[in-house]
């Protein structure tokens, strides 16, 4: 086990490294200086100079690249070029506000679609459980501004039950507040991932149902319901385990959309407003952050599945 | 109203209980005014590429200067008591107004004020206005009381560009996530990416705020703030930019739409350096040939303005230009012969990638086609926008918002990026400069102003409205806005 912790814990440092490569080449690969964001109509050629030389994208490629890489091997992300706030103290502002809805809008999720899924599956003959399927299919179709701008529509503006957007000025010490801003996010973001979770829990039922060790333990005289708890959950729960790992994945990165149509201050909204300026340092440190939370939680999918499946612990892990 | 007002206040004098004041005043001076935003400011010192939304935020509200541009357009003495010039117009002596202070509680001294305007002038400032005070060749501070500036030429727009230089305290060293001025406000809790609060701040020397407190909220999506007002999540919105949008205010009685004048134009912009556009005839035919009220009732409806030239009604040099290259189809295509373009020509239209710009431009092709004349549309980002044409000078013919109040002087320098070179208006707009009155200097530029439309420089699309919206018991808000300011100590609330 610590063998593989290790090999892991190597494998996650070589694709941090590779994910800051590919980062910082892909941003310098975008056409305009990140000065020209600081400056309006009006700024002399001198004053677009100075502006290079203070943020150091006069610098060679080479040079920007060694202090880059030196400063992440210390985990200093640098300030904006815009704000000149500290990148690593504001994406920890801004996480405040897309943890809380990654995770509510995963848990939620969850919770919809493993009921949905499980019933899906088993009375697949029936209609409702027709139903379930269908309805979740059209729901991965629906994008997911849109199905922000109807609950707004329908919540917000018609019936005045939530806001229509916006995190309060105190943040979390204004709890109330707080909460209910998140409320319609987190449903948007829960509705679309559970769409597509329905289907895979749905899938991994079927397939327990359909098993060996579901027919021997009825023939021993286990009722329906107790052969799928005892033993149809633990062996349907490997496969989706490392599809949760995935959707929280997707989850985190679908916040991004959400947060603009709620206009909530989290990662998302630094991210967009840093690419449109070109201020490096905030695309490079929210992606990076992103990248390692995602390498995270799959690392933690990985351990959960062999903690669930005996079986695995004794292979070899897959990068 | 007024009866109202006077039996309430019968009942509250009749009444034991001592809540006069609050019947006394027609607002709740407890209150907090919710303003909604698109431009949230980047950091908090506007001499570090801050952004236009630290002066809706800040000017006038937390930062003063010496004067004040006002909403209507004038500038007013704000921190100064009074304003002495030499003979020569060289020397500017002004004496500040006492008992001001800073949030911090140190005074208000001469050597603030240089400190402030060196701060603008500085090689690291990302400050625009940094030109336009560039004749200043040395600043005195006598006493504590007095301020003298010494200039290399006359300058008549020197209150004005003085009005743009925030007084800052000379101890306060890094302002762009904190603050310390003179204003009625303080800053209050700021959420990047989300709001900014300012607090009523008790020691202010002039008249108090007529709120406690102001909150400005910020938003990127235009719908999501339109819902904000819709919700009663904010009370204003500073500048609709969505036409589409209005209907939802308009003409309902639970809030109130004004339209106010705006400095921001859309531009057609030539490279006047570049063949066929350094032809005055082709220019001027292009002008005639583009049915401008048209245009803007597709994109605004009935809001906003036709100029005929880059002079907003605000700025003290405007006249009526409409009439100089009036829409006439046939007159275009007789010019367009005259040039040598009987048959038309083919140019590429730089149009950057955001609203209304790509609208514009489809419309001035389908305007265009009408006098054989092609337009190739060539979508680009903003940055683009930056390093090509505006750094590069390498276009044909560019579309752009231009916000400034009072920038005509743009016309005066013959390397900007439009490249328009006429040594009449470039030698008006330097002797307005240097003009021994206001009245000479605004004679002299609305000789320029005219001169530039008879030339067509470039075409001069519309002014786009200023339209704040608010709920309808909010009012006291500036309605025109100009430079982006949006002054909140006015503001009053009803319950």
């Amino acid at each position: 086990m610590l063998t593989y912790l290790l090999r892991r814990l190597v494998i996650l440092i070589l694709s941090l490294f590779l994910a800051a490569v590919v980062l910082f080449v892909l941003l310098r690969l975008l056409p305009g200086d990140p000065a020209n964001a600081l400056l309006g109509v009006g700024a002399t050629a001198e004053q677009i100079e100075a502006a290079r030389a203070q943020i150091g994208s006069d610098q060679p490629l080479i040079v920007q690249f060694g202090s880059f890489i030196g400063n992440l091997a210390r985990f200093d992300l640098g300030a904006s070029f815009v704000s000149r706030a500290g990148v690593l103290e504001e994406i920890g502002n801004r996480m405040s506000v897309t943890l809380p809805l990654t995770i509510i809008g995963f848990l939620l999720a969850i919770a919809i679609a493993l009921p949905l899924g499980i019933v899906a599956a088993v009375k697949s003959h029936r209609w409702y459980g027709a139903a379930i399927s269908i309805v979740s299919q059209l729901g991965i179709a629906i994008p997911v501004f849109w199905l922000g701008i109807l609950l707004v529509t329908v919540f917000a503006i018609n019936l005045r039950i939530f806001p229509s957007g916006g995190f309060p000025l105190k943040g979390w010490a204004n709890f109330g507040e707080a909460a209910t801003a998140m409320v319609l996010p987190a449903l948007t973001v829960a509705l679309v991932i559970a769409a597509s979770l329905i289907r895979y829990v749905r899938a991994a039922t079927l397939d327990v149902l359909g098993s060996d060790y579901i027919r021997t333990a009825r023939v021993l005289g286990a009722s329906f319901p107790e052969a799928l708890v005892r033993h149809g959950i633990r062996n349907g729960a490997v496969p989706v385990v490392s599809i949760l790992g995935i959707e929280l994945a997707t989850t985190f990165l679908g916040a991004v959309v959400v947060e603009k149509v709620y206009a909530l201050p989290g990662l998302g909204s630094m991210l967009l407003l840093a690419i449109q300026q070109r201020d490096y340092p905030n695309v490079q440190g929210v992606l990076f952050i992103s990248t390692l939370l995602v390498l995270l939680i799959g690392f933690a999918a990985d351990l959960l599945q062999r903690f669930i499946d005996p079986r695995l612990r004794g292979r070899r892990s897959e990068p | 109203m007024s009866v109202t007002r006077r039996t309430l206040l019968a009942a509250a004098l009749l009444s034991t209980v001592a809540f006069t004041p609050a019947f006394a005043q027609d607002f709740d001076a407890a209150a907090s005014i919710r303003i909604g935003s698109l431009y949230e400011p980047q950091n908090l010192d506007n001499t570090a590429g801050a952004g236009q939304g630290i002066n809706e935020a800040f000017n006038g509200n937390v930062y003063e200067a010496l004067f004040q541009l006002t909403d209507a357009g004038s500038v007013e003495p704000k921190l100064v008591e009074s304003h002495d010039v030499s003979e020569d117009g060289l020397t500017h002596t002004f004496k500040l107004k006492p008992g001001v202070s800073f949030h911090s509680g140190d005074p208000l001294t001469a050597a603030d004020v240089k400190y402030s305007i060196e701060r603008v002038t500085a090689e690291a400032s990302k400050s625009s206005r940094k030109r336009s005070l560039s004749t200043i060749t040395a600043i005195d501070t006598p006493d504590d009381a007095t301020v003298v500036i010494t200039l290399s030429a006359r300058s008549v727009s020197l209150p004005y560009n003085l009005s743009y230089v925030w007084i800052v305290n000379d101890a306060a060293a890094d302002i762009t996530a904190t603050e310390d001025g003179t204003g009625p406000y303080t800053l209050g809790e700021w959420r990047r990416g989300s709001a900014l609060a300012l607090a009523k701040f008790d020691g202010y020397w002039g008249e108090a705020p007529t709120n406690a407190e102001v909150v400005y909220t910020y938003f990127t999506d235009a719908t999501a703030l339109n819902n904000a007002l819709l919700t009663n999540a904010v009370d204003v919105i500073t500048s609709v930019q969505s036409p589409d949008s209005l209907a939802q205010f308009a003409g309902n009685p639970a809030y109130t739409v004004t339209e106010g004048a705006s400095t921001t134009k859309e531009l057609l912009a030539w490279n006047d350096r570049v063949a066929p556009f350094d032809n005055v005839k082709v220019r001027k035919a292009l002008a005639k040939a583009t049915d401008k009220a048209r245009l803007l009732n597709a994109i605004w409806g009935d809001y906003g303005t036709l100029i005929g030239s880059f002079v907003p009604p605000t700025d003290p040099w405007y006249v009526d230009l409409t009439a100089v290259d009036a829409y006439d189809l046939e007159a275009a295509k007789a010019l367009l012969a005259e040039a040598g373009y009987a048959d038309g020509f083919e140019f590429t239209l730089d149009t950057p990638d955001y609203d209304p710009h790509p609208i514009v431009a489809q419309f001035l092709q389908a305007e265009y086609a009408k006098v054989g004349v092609t337009v190739n549309i060539n979508i680009i980002t903003a940055n683009e926008w930056y390093e090509k044409i505006y750094k590069a000078q390498d276009f044909q013919a560019t579309l752009q918002e231009h916000v400034n109040h009072r920038d005509i002087v743009f016309y005066g320098n013959p390397d900007f990026y439009w490249g328009y070179n006429n040594p009449d208006v470039v030698k008006l707009i330097a002797d307005s400069e240097s003009a021994a009155s206001e009245a000479e200097q605004v004679e002299k530029l609305t000789e320029a102003n005219k001169l530039i439309a008879e030339d067509a420089a470039s075409n001069w699309l519309y002014l786009y409205p200023q339209i704040v919206v608010s709920a309808a018991n909010v009012t006291g808000y500036p309605v025109n806005g100009l430079n982006s300011q949006f002054f909140a100590y006015g503001i009053k609330k009803t319950n």
